[in-house]
C-alpha cells in the first residue's frame, strides 16, 4: 500500500493548496484546517514550512487510544480510518498521535489523512508523493524471508 | 458563509468589546474595495482628522476569498495620515484567508486602546491584550513575540507595526505575515494612533461547500490555468524584478532621484542578478499556488573571526527601484540590506526610498546638511541609507519628522519642491511618460495599479488627451471590480469577465455575476465619493518640475500636454461623482457621515 508522504517540504511555498484540495474533495468542506494535511510554518515564515500529516503508524497509537473504535487501523500499510458515526468526539486520538496529525475542529470532530493521494496533484512544487509505506516494506521483507 | 449580506466584526479598542454587524449591500458592492468604502461611509467621519479615535481602520475581503486560488488579498481602508483623505491599501499573506475562516467579510476597528495593545480574533474569540512591553520593538521581534503569545501557527495571520507606525509616520506600513505589506499612505500610522501594535487573526472555521457540482469543476479549471499554463510564469519565474531591465532599456527607470531614466549600472540589480545570486526560495500567499514572493538573503559579518548572521528579505520590482536605482545603489546585496532595515522599522519601502532620494539630492545641493540628516547622504552609499532609514522611521529629529509626513512637507519647509518625486505620494517606479505622471498623481490610491497608465505610455506615443482619459477611466472600472473580489491583480489575466462570472455563479453569487460592470462602476464611484467627502481636489495636486526635465523613450515631457491631460483627467474623475452618476448607480442615498 502506498501512503502520502510529505517528502520535499523544503520546496514548500506555503500555499495551502494541498489542504484545500483535501478539505474540498475528501471532506466536502472549505477550510485549511479540516483536512488530512495541514501546513504550518516551523517558527515564523522565514523558517520554511512543515506538513502535519499522518505517518501511517503500524500499530497506530491513535487507534489504540480510541475508546469506541471509531478510529481503527487500516487493514494493511499502516494508518487509520475514521468512522464519523461511531465517534464520540472525546479527542483521545488526537492526544495520542505523536506528530499532531489529527485535527479537531471547533466541534471536536477529528480529521485525519486516509492516504488517498488526491491532494498530490494540487501541490505546485511537487512536495508530496505517494510512496510505499514503511510498514508495507517491512511486511514485504518479512514475506520474502 | 455564502450570504447576501456582509458579516462584519466591529471592535472598539477603548472598551475591548465588539459586535457582529449585518451590513446590507452584498450584491451592490461585492466586497473588498467596495465594502471598505461602504464601511467608511457608515463608520468614518469625513470631516474629522485621521487620528481622531473614532475613525475606523477597516480590513475587508471578497466574495470569492478562500473559494478560488489567488483570491488572496485584503483591502485596508482608512483615513490617511499622509493627506488626511480616504485611502486604500492592499496586501496578501494569510490575512484574507484568516478573515474568511474566522467567518467575517470585514473587520472594523475603532477607538483607541488606553495602552499599546494587540487585538486577537477568531471564529470564537475576541480579545484586546495589553502589550505595552512591545513598545518600540521592531517588526521582526514583534512578530516573534506575538507568535509565542497566540496559538494557531500556519492558520493565522499576524498584522503588526514597527517604530514608524508608533511614531505616526505617514509612510508607516502594516506588515502582514512578515513578507507582505499594507504599504502605501500610512495605514501603519493609523494603527499607531489607535495604540494597536498587532492584530492576530485566527482562521479556525470550516464551511460547507456550495451545494452543486459546478464548484469543483470551475475550481479545477482555474487551478489548471494558474499552474498548468504559462499565464502566470512571469510572476513565478523572475518575478516582477524582471521589469528592472525592461524599464531601464525603455528609459523609464528612475535613477538617483529621477536625474536619469537609464543607467548601465543596471547589471548589478536586474531580476536575473537577484535570482542568480541572492534568491533563497519562493513563498506564496495562502491560497495562491503561483508563489510570486521571492526571498533573497542578507548576510553580514557582525564580529571578527567570521561570525555571520543572515536574514531573508522579500524583494520585488518596486522595492528594488526604491532602494536600488532611485538611491543609486547598484549592488543587489546592498539593496537587500537597505530593504531589511526598512522592514524592521516598519516603513513603506517605496515611500521611504523615494523620500531619501530627495533628501540625498537636497543634501548634495546644500539645502540641508548633516544637522538635518545626522548622517551624510550620498547616492550609492548603502551604509548611510541603512542609518537614515532608521532615523526616518523613528522621526528622529525635526527634519526626519517632517520627511515622515511626506517629501513635499519637508520640501516646503527646507526647499527643493522642484525635484521632489511625488505624484500624489512618493512615486512608483515607472517614469514612462505623461500618462503615468497624471494617472498616479490623481489616481485613487496614487498607485500605478489604479489603472494601466504606465502600460499605455509604453505602447503609445500619441498625445491624445481624450483617448488617454477614455482609457484610464475605462480601465479603472474593471480594476475596481477585481479589487472588490479581492483578487490578486497578478491574476487578472486568468480572471477575465467570463471566468469571474463562472466562478461567482458556481458558488451562488449569480446576481453579482450578472452585474459585474455596474458593480465596478458603483464601487469606483463610491470610493471617489468618500474620497471627495474627505477633501480630495484634483486641482490641488501639482506635478513637480522634475517630471518636465525627464527624458523617456518618447523624449522630453511636454509640459502643455501634461497640464491638459491633468486637467481633463481631473474633470473626468469629478464627473464620476456627479449627481446624475450617483443617482444612476443608486448612491444618492448614501449621505456623508
Ligand atoms: S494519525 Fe497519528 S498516531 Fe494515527 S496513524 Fe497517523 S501518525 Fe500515527
Ligand atoms: S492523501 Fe487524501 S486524505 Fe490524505 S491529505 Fe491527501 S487528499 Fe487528504
Ligand atoms: S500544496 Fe505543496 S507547496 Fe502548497 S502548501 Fe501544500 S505542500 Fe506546500
Amino acid at each position: 500500500m502506498k501512503t502520502l508522504t510529505a517528502a520535499h517540504m523544503e520546496r514548500c511555498i506555503g500555499c495551502h493548496s494541498c489542504s484545500f484540495a483535501c478539505a474540498r474533495q475528501v471532506h466536502k468542506l472549505l477550510s485549511w484546517n479540516t483536512a488530512g494535511i495541514r501546513i504550518s510554518s516551523s517558527g515564523g515564515l522565514s523558517t520554511g514550512f512543515v506538513a502535519k500529516v499522518c505517518l501511517a503508524c503500524d500499530p497506530a497509537p491513535c487507534a489504540v487510544a480510541c475508546p469506541t473504535q471509531a478510529m481503527s487501523p487500516r487493514k494493511k500499510g499502516g494508518g487509520v480510518i475514521h468512522k464519523k458515526d461511531l465517534c464520540i468526539r472525546c479527542g483521545k486520538c488526537a492526544e495520542a498521535c505523536p506528530v499532531d496529525a489529527i485535527y479537531l475542529d471547533l466541534k471536536k470532530r477529528p480529521f485525519v489523512c486516509i492516504h488517498c493521494g488526491r491532494c498530490v496533484k494540487f501541490c505546485p512544487h511537487e512536495c508530496l508523493e505517494m510512496r510505499e509505506s514503511e510498514s508495507t516494506k517491512r511486511a514485504k521483507k518479512e514475506d520474502a524471508l | 458563509m455564502i450570504r447576501d449580506y456582509f458579516r462584519v466584526l466591529v471592535v472598539d479598542l477603548a472598551t475591548g468589546k465588539g459586535n457582529v454587524a449585518k451590513i446590507e449591500g452584498r450584491n451592490e458592492f461585492a466586497g473588498g474595495s467596495g465594502l471598505g468604502a461602504l464601511l467608511f461611509d457608515i463608520y468614518g467621519h469625513a470631516q474629522r482628522p485621521w487620528d481622531d479615535p473614532d475613525q475606523p481602520l477597516i480590513f475587508s475581503i471578497g466574495a470569492l476569498t478562500g473559494l478560488f486560488p489567488l483570491m488572496s488579498k485584503t483591502v485596508c481602508s482608512f483615513k490617511s495620515p499622509y493627506h488626511d483623505q480616504f485611502a486604500e491599501s492592499h496586501a496578501g499573506g494569510r490575512s484574507a484567508l484568516a478573515i474568511r475562516f474566522a467567518d467575517y467579510d470585514a473587520i472594523v476597528i475603532k477607538g483607541r486602546a488606553p495602552r499599546l495593545s494587540c487585538l486577537s480574533i477568531g471564529m470564537s474569540h475576541l480579545e484586546v491584550k495589553d502589550v505595552q512591553f512591545l513598545a518600540g520593538k521592531d517588526v521582526f521581534s514583534t512578530g516573534k513575540l506575538l507568535r509565542r503569545m497566540f496559538p494557531g501557527s500556519g492558520h493565522r495571520s499576524i498584522l503588526r507595526i514597527g517604530p514608524a507606525g508608533e511614531s505616526l509616520s505617514g509612510m508607516a506600513c502594516i506588515n502582514a505575515d512578515t513578507y507582505r505589506h499594507f504599504g502605501r499612505l500610512g495605514s501603519g500610522g493609523v494603527m499607531g494612533s489607535k495604540n494597536l501594535k498587532g492584530i492576530v487573526i485566527q482562521g479556525d472555521g470550516s464551511f460547507a461547500l456550495p451545494d452543486n457540482k459546478d464548484y469543483s469543476k470551475v475550481f479545477d479549471e482555474v487551478y489548471e490555468k494558474m499552474t498548468g499554463t504559462d499565464m502566470m510564469s512571469k510572476y513565478h519565474n523572475l518575478g516582477t524584478a524582471a521589469n528592472l531591465n525592461v524599464l531601464n532599456e525603455l528609459k523609464s527607470l528612475p535613477w538617483r532621484n529621477l536625474q536619469a531614466t537609464k543607467d548601465d549600472d543596471i547589471a548589478g540589480i536586474t531580476g536575473e542578478k537577484f535570482a542568480d545570486d541572492t534568491l533563497l526560495r519562493n513563498a506564496a500567499c495562502a491560497g495562491c499556488p503561483v508563489g510570486c514572493i521571492h526571498l533573497g538573503f542578507v548576510r553580514e559579518k557582525f564580529m571578527e573571526q567570521n561570525q555571520y548572521m543572515y536574514r531573508q528579505v522579500a524583494y520585488d520590482y518596486e522595492p528594488i527601484f526604491a532602494t536600488g536605482s532611485m538611491l543609486g545603489v547598484t549592488d543587489a546585496f546592498h539593496v537587500l540590506a537597505i530593504m531589511d532595515e526598512i522592514e524592521k522599522v516598519g516603513l513603506d519601502v517605496m515611500s521611504g526610498g523615494v523620500a531619501l532620494a530627495w533628501a540625498t539630492e537636497a543634501f548634495e545641493k546644500g539645502i540641508i546638511t548633516e544637522k538635518e540628516t545626522i548622517v551624510p547622504l550620498a547616492f550609492g552609499d548603502a551604509e548611510g541609507y541603512k542609518k537614515a532609514v532608521n532615523y526616518l522611521g523613528q522621526a528622529e529629529n525635526e527634519f526626519y519628522a517632517a520627511l515622515s509626513k511626506g517629501t513635499l512637507v519637508a520640501a516646503k519647509k527646507y526647499g527643493g519642491e522642484d525635484f521632489a518625486c511625488v505624484l500624489g505620494q512618493e512615486m512608483a517606479g515607472y517614469a514612462t511618460g505623461e500618462t503615468f505622471y497624471v494617472a498616479e498623481s490623481l489616481g485613487f490610491r496614487h498607485s500605478h495599479l489604479d489603472s494601466g497608465g504606465y502600460a499605455w505610455d509604453q505602447k503609445n506615443d500619441k498625445k491624445d488627451v481624450d483617448a488617454v482619459c477614455d482609457f484610464l477611466i475605462g480601465d479603472e472600472t474593471g480594476r475596481a471590480f477585481i479589487t472588490s473580489m479581492v483578487a490578486c491583480l497578478f491574476g487578472r489575466g486568468v480572471y477575465n469577465d467570463e471566468q469571474l462570472s463562472a466562478c461567482l455563479k458556481s458558488v451562488g453569487y449569480t446576481e453579482i455575476a450578472e452585474n459585474m460592470d455596474t458593480i465596478g462602476e458603483r464601487v469606483r464611484a463610491m470610493r471617489w465619493k468618500v474620497r471627495f467627502d474627505t477633501g480630495y481636489d484634483p486641482d490641488a495636486i501639482s506635478i513637480p518640475k522634475r517630471y518636465n526635465e525627464v527624458t523617456t523613450w518618447k523624449g522630453k515631457t511636454d509640459p502643455e500636454y501634461l497640464a491638459a491631460l491633468k486637467k481633463e483627467y481631473g474633470n473626468r474623475i469629478r464627473n464620476l461623482v456627479s449627481k446624475e452618476a450617483l443617482i444612476r448607480l443608486g448612491l444618492d442615498k448614501y449621505e456623508k457621515n
